[in-house]
């Protein structure tokens, strides 16, 4: 398959096939492009950002790390059901969420 | 009334410029003051609540209100003098004219940096026909409604414009449970970051439809829905003219820089910012200029990179430090659409560092850097798009004449 690397904004053209059991991507112009690449082919992954709910107003909240493009809408629905009092930035409002090994954390201030 | 206030460096608007810009200052030992209007410090990266800022700049994927705060943090362990909920309302010579809730007072300054950001273009600046409903909206404004107040705009929208504004906030739309239904390009390429229309769109399944416009706002009270045609160049082709039912359409057509304060400031009609020198200083002796109010950027990296410059620079200036040497122009060759700054000044040993915009998307080809006759600086890039904002960094002893950035091939 023929895609877009998403790891930052230069945007390289990747291209991912299947040679026997290793997945091969090239058209990458560094490490995280190529591990970007392999997990597109075989489990797509996205940090995800999102708002959560608190008696103050919402803040900015975002995944520690990046969960499988499939489990995003599970990862929403689960900041989603937060009404918390009032957080700040840098506090884990959920721990590993979902069971993916990640938190959810809270990224601004009022 | 505010006592009377005396300065080195004044810096307008608290965003990641002019945050950026006041700490440079204050490193240069300048008595330095930040003036922003709004009643907390980071600009419009409070409500661009995504990840992607600071690859570059941090080395570390963050969210704009975490970069924002990154600044707020550096920012608190100098003795910048920071101005909140004050408003800048006139600029004369180096006088700033604020008002706040201690009244209208003029601070005297003896270095000005504009960091003003930018607005975002209007239904009347692209030339929108039709009535003008409850539910049209700019992009900005939505990203500010949803991130901030956490309300929706409405439950099934169009996006007119594939900016990265408009395709960030397709994807936050979907999130948040509203539809989007398409979003339409006027060019036959969009102007956002080519991961944008991968994670916000690709993802989500959203069409994005190039060379498609809105060709009439439909509605009374509130908007009921657009009529979207194909365009042949900008023309609309009536015949494929077709009604599609919305509560909400989204305009992502671009911005431009907040110049109007400042009387005499001579622009660059390419960017609508100012035209400036290599310490980013404007026409007006004493004023630098950085971040969205010179020239709109995709990267809040580049806005850093680009202030910390103006910032100590400004410091120089008022500091007595700044000296201008013999000049050199800066030009936009062969497929390039601006260059900025337009000019710098021989022997200093500072780089130059020059940001500049492509005419239109180019693929295995050559950026170079022409002084006379002699290629002083090439670099091979197998694509870029239009829409990204591009950066080369040249050594001050390679240059002895007028300058020349262009694309070439092989
Ligand atoms: C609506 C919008 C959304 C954006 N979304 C994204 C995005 O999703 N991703 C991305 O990478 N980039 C985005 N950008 C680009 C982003 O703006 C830049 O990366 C960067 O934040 C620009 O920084 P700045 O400091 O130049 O401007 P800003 O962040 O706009 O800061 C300017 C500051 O100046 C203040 N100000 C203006 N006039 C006055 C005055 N007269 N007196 C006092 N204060 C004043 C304003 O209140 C503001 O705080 C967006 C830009 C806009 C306009």
């Amino acid at each position: 398959m023929k895609t877009t690397c998403i790891m930052c904004p230069v945007g390289c053209e990747l291209t991912i096939e299947k040679v026997g059991k290793e997945v091969k991507v090239t058209g990458n112009s560094c490490l995280r492009g190529e591990t970007y690449g392999k997990n597109e082919l075989t489990n797509p992954m996205r940090i995800v950002t999102a708002l959560v709910k608190t008696k103050l107003g919402v803040l900015p909240v975002k995944t520690t790390g990046m969960v499988p493009k499939n489990r995003i809408n599970d990862v929403l629905k689960e900041i989603e059901k937060l009404e918390l009092n009032k957080a700040q930035a840098g506090d884990v409002v959920i721990k590993n969420v979902c069971n993916l090994n990640v938190d959810i954390v809270v990224t601004g201030n009022y | 009334m505010n006592k009377n206030l005396m300065y080195d460096v004044v810096v307008i608007g608290g965003g990641p410029a002019g945050m950026a810009a006041a700490i440079e200052s204050y490193n240069q030992g300048a008595k330095t003051l930040l003036i922003e209007r709004n009643e907390k410090l980071g600009g419009i990266l409070n409500q661009c609540i995504h990840n992607g800022f600071g690859l570059q700049y941090f080395n570390e994927e963050l969210t704009g209100p975490e970069y924002a705060l990154r600044f707020v943090e550096l920012l608190s362990k100098t003795k910048v003098d920071v101005l909140l909920n004050t408003f800048v309302i006139d600029i004369n010579g180096l006088n700033v004219t604020i008002i706040n809730e201690k009244g209208q007072t003029v601070v005297q300054a003896k270095a000005i940096v504009l960091a003003m950001g930018c607005r975002e273009k209007t239904p009347a600046g692209i030339m929108l026909t039709g009535s003008r409903p409850v539910g049209v909206y700019t992009a900005g404004q939505v990203q500010k409604m949803v991130n901030i107040h956490g309300k929706l705009p409405g439950k099934n929208c169009v996006i007119l414009g594939s900016g990265d504004i408009g395709l960030i906030m397709a994807r936050r739309l979907t999130y948040e449970g509203a539809k989007v239904l398409e979003v339409l390009e006027i060019m036959p390429e969009s102007g956002g970051l080519k991961r944008n229309i991968v994670q916000c769109l690709n993802d989500n399944n959203i069409p994005l439809k190039l060379k498609h416009t809105v060709t009439r706002v439909v509605g009374n009270t509130r908007i009921e829905g657009v009529y979207v045609a194909e365009v042949d160049g900008f023309t609309p082709k009536l015949e494929t003219e077709k009604f599609v039912k919305c509560d909400c359409l989204i305009l992502s057509v671009g911005l431009i820089p907040e110049v109007d304060l400042v009387k005499n400031l001579k622009l660059n009609p390419k960017t609508g910012g100012a035209d400036v020198n290599e310490f980013r200083e404007t026409n007006i002796s004493g004023i630098f200029s950085c971040g969205n109010v010179l020239h709109v950027h995709d990267l809040v990296d580049n806005v850093t990179y680009e202030s910390k410059l103006a910032g100590t620079n400004a410091a120089k200036y008022a500091l007595g430090k700044l000296t201008h040497k013999k000049p050199f122009n800066v030009v936009a060759g062969n497929g390039i659409r601006y260059v900025s700054p337009s000019f710098g000044y021989m022997s200093e040993k500072e780089d130059l560092m020059i940001y500049f915009r492509l005419s239109s998307r180019i693929t295995k080809s050559y950026i170079c850097v022409k002084c006379g006759e002699n290629e002083i600086y090439s670099k091979f890039v197998l694509a870029a798009n239009a829409g990204e904002m591009q950066k080369i960094q040249i050594e001050k002893s390679k240059i002895n004449g007028d300058l020349t950035v262009l694309v070439r091939g092989q």
